[in-house]
């Protein structure tokens, strides 16, 4: 029975995108787990407070982008007494070296976790050719 | 007796070779915090989880803390006089024994932490909710924690 260690407190990591975004805000990189076996590769992240309308998941040309916004949750009444944690958006950007199958890409999102499953590409199957004798 | 340092001003005293350095490092530092963060924003890294921000209005305390991947009943909130207590548990599935990890940068565990509200609380009304991985509580400040209006008087 293994017992479960202590968390420690992180802080967050902002990103340093190469594209500058629109609106002032901040954004960090969320922390994700990968992993694959035979048929498909699997990503996990966390994101809280991102709900499934705001996030955008893009593959294209290899690169896979996570782009997770997040709705202002402070009330316009409310003043700061201890701040420990930034609010700001989500994102992080991977080349996949599997070609993948992009229709059998399925996305959860659940308390701020996604549960990405991208299906590896069926390898080419070689065809056998036969050649006439003409 | 005078001596020289490292930036050439004469000081007095015999002094710590690095005092210059430190000195210099300690403002460097106050310089950063002060161009970014909120008022108020500790920037040291927060030693306990979850990080936690309190905010208020004229009512209640609201206090919150990004906990995703955790569900509502594995999650404790206490409130005792002053002070809201958070204990709980993440945990993450375990994926099969024929998996490849290229990365694992989340931790699971558990977390207990007290966190000192600033007011007297009214320890019957408090509200927690857990949407989307972030937790909210919002407590309502006692009756005598609430600011009074006082009325001042311009004549006897």
């Amino acid at each position: 029975m293994t017992e479960s260690k202590e968390l420690q407190a992180k802080a967050k990591h902002e990103v340093t995108t190469p594209a500058e975004q629109t609106q002032q805000g901040l954004v960090f990189t969320p922390e994700v787990d990968i992993f694959e076996t035979e048929q498909e590769i699997t990503l996990l992240t966390d994101m809280p407070g991102v709900v499934a309308d705001n996030l955008t998941i893009d593959l294209r040309d290899g690169v896979l982008t996570l782009s997770g916004d997040i709705k202002p949750w402070e009330g316009p009444e409310e003043t700061d007494v201890l701040v420990e944690f930034e609010i700001g958006k989500y994102y992080r950007q991977f080349t996949l070296s599997d070609a993948i199958d992009q229709d059998k890409i399925d996305a959860k999102l659940e308390d701020g976790v996604l549960r990405l499953t991208l299906p590896k590409a069926q390898k080419a199957v070689p065809r056998q050719i036969a050649v006439k004798v003409g | 007796m005078l001596t020289r340092n490292v930036f050439g001003l004469p000081s007095m005293g015999l002094r710590n070779p690095f005092a210059d350095l430190e000195n210099l490092t300690r403002r460097m530092d106050l310089l950063t915090n002060a161009m970014h963060g909120r008022p108020g924003t500790s920037f040291m890294m927060p030693k306990v989880f979850p990080a936690i921000n309190i905010t208020e209005d004229k009512d209640k305390y609201y206090v919150r803390a990004e906990l995703p991947g955790i569900k509502a009943e594995d999650i404790k909130l206490e409130v005792t006089d002053k002070n809201l207590a958070i204990t709980g548990e993440r945990k993450i599935q375990s994926e099969g024994k024929n998996v490849r990890y290229h990365r694992r940068e989340r931790e699971a565990g558990r977390f207990s932490r007290i966190v000192g509200l600033p007011g007297d609380v009214d320890a019957d009304s408090v509200d927690a909710k857990l949407v989307a991985g972030l937790l909210t509580v919002a407590i309502a400040k006692s009756a005598a924690a609430k600011a009074k209006q006082i009325t001042v008087k311009t004549s006897e």
